[in-house]
């Protein structure tokens, strides 16, 4: 039985969070996903939802409680941003090697300074080598359902990883949305209670987190890789059966008008709803243009992207994060992706929407043109290219 | 190579006892039987509870008297002390000396 409702982003991660029966919630509000914690307090106090929230200090401690409740084999959920995201940095590592299959909603947000509460993926992009898996979502629908089923993988025994399921600040956080959701029992049908290998019991003493000395720490490493690595096929399965039960399709990476495609755009996140709106303008106008959004961003769709993209004579990267002294992070994977096929198109990068700077259609066929030209001349230069972008009333540089 | 589990659990309590940090060390606290006084001074410092305190028999003139008294003698459990020092530091007869361990 589907529900609907109109909903903001946060409401839809944490309608998910509730339906997937959270056991405990350790929170610090921070915007744009306070409403996160909000939501789950107010579900508490409504006895609509038998967890534990603890509100802690900061958010290092959030991350740290949602370890000790995930290893005595609590499900777990909890939400931050930006800042808070940042904060949590040395703990995520410890969580994914731990192998504990927290779920975490982040509000993408720029990271100060200067300070800025806009959408932005460079703090997710921060956590890039936490060892968590990364999902983005591209609209509120999107958001529930990546957050319901990351659960799922991350509990999975073949997987047993920590989960992001990012939302852009504001433009999904904090936007209404209809929203359909399944019943109660349609969701306990679909995610059983979590079953942990191992739990912290006083009846049964174990040590959890234990040290590794050089002759066991890269064993640990490999075999965190590896179940990222080889989680690809379990979340297949998942978004497979997901479909099956509540008929909404997810691919780790999505195609839109790519088979003819002599230039594919690829984004993440909310801008692809605009993205795949102008690829339908320009195509209109003759423009072979096409589209891709990544979905799961950890683990990477390597091959996904070479298949789609491979036949396009340039692929242009839209990305709201920026490596300074590189390039964007996404241009490193997707050229990464491409370096050992025997051709590959040229790969070209565009800064967009930093900060919450909102993008556009004409941003994108701005992109489209751009990267076309570079295509005829066969040279990408310059590498990265930021679009809308005001240099003269950027303040000085370096001299 | 031990064995190790997902997460780095290790399910089996008490196992750090396997676990021989004695090898950690490169000097080791020798204890000079006639020097010490049983004070368990460095019973109280060893951060790694490897002193134990042991009763012995010693004879001792009191009084122009040869008697046999009781007294506590420190013996090092050379499997878990790393050879830090401190009970040498701390032992105020300087009862234990630290010495290369040559193999």
């Amino acid at each position: 039985m589907e529900m609907k409702e109109i909903i903001r982003g946060n409401m839809a991660t944490a309608l998910a969070a509730k339906m997937a029966r959270v056991d405990v919630v350790p929170a610090f509000p921070i915007t744009p996903s306070t409403l996160f914690p909000e939501k789950i307090s107010e579900y508490i106090a409504n006895g609509e939802l038998d967890a534990e929230m603890i509100l802690v200090e900061s958010e290092h401690s959030a991350i740290s409680a949602a370890i000790g409740a995930s290893a005595a084999g609590a499900r777990v959920a909890t939400a931050t941003a930006s800042q808070g995201l940042a904060l949590m940095h040395e703990v995520l590592f410890i969580a994914s090697a731990m192998r504990l299959p927290i779920v975490m909603a982040i509000g993408n947000r720029a990271l100060s300074g200067p300070i800025n509460i806009w959408a932005d993926h460079s703090d997710t992009m921060a956590e890039r080598d936490t060892g968590w898996m990364q999902f983005y979502a591209e609209n509120n629908q999107e958001a529930f359902d990546l957050m319901l089923m990351a659960f799922r993988i991350a509990e999975d025994r073949r997987v047993l990883l920590p989960a992001m399921v990012g939302l852009d600040a504001f433009t999904l956080t904090h936007t209404m949305e209809p929203v359909d959701y399944p019943s109660q029992e349609e969701v306990d049908d679909f995610l059983p209670p979590y079953q942990p290998p191992y739990t912290l019991d006083v009846n049964r003493p174990m040590t959890f987190g234990s040290f590794a000395t050089p002759e066991s720490y890269m064993e640990f490493k490999w075999s965190h890789t590896r179940a990222l690595e080889e989680s690809p096929p379990v979340i297949d399965e998942i978004f497979e059966e997901y479909k099956k039960r509540f008929g909404r399709e997810y691919k780790r990476v999505t195609g839109y008008m790519t088979e003819d495609a002599d230039v594919i755009i690829v984004a993440m996140g909310s801008v692809s709803g605009t993205l795949r709106e102008a690829v339908r303008q320009m195509r209109k106008d003759g423009i072979r243009v096409g589209a891709v959004k990544i979905t799961t961003f950890r683990p990477f769709p390597f091959k996904e992207i070479v298949e789609l993209c491979g036949g396009a004579k340039i692929v242009a990267i839209a990305e709201r994060a920026i490596s300074p002294g590189f390039a964007g992070p996404l241009f490193g994977e997707i050229a990464g992706a491409f370096i050992n096929q025997p051709s590959r198109p040229l790969i070209s990068d565009f800064i967009i929407g930093l900060g919450g700077r909102d993008v556009t259609l004409k941003d994108f066929r701005e992109i489209a043109s751009t990267a076309l030209k570079e295509a005829e001349e066969g040279r990408v230069e310059p590498l990265v290219k930021w679009i809308n972008i005001n240099p003269e009333e950027a303040p000085p540089g370096g001299e | 190579m031990v064995k190790i589990y997902l997460g780095a659990v290790n399910p089996h309590p008490g196992s750090a006892l396997r676990y021989k940090t004695g090898t950690w060390r490169t000097m080791k606290p020798v204890v000079d039987e006639q020097k010490c006084i049983g004070c368990w001074f460095c019973y109280m410092y060893c951060p790694d509870s490897a002193i134990q305190m042991v009763k012995r028999t010693i004879k001792k003139e009191i009084g122009g008297q040869v008697k046999e008294i009781e007294r506590d003698l420190a013996v090092i459990n050379y499997d878990y002390c790393k050879g830090c020092g401190i009970c040498a530091a701390e032992c105020p007869v300087k009862a234990i000396e630290m010495v290369y361990e040559e193999k």
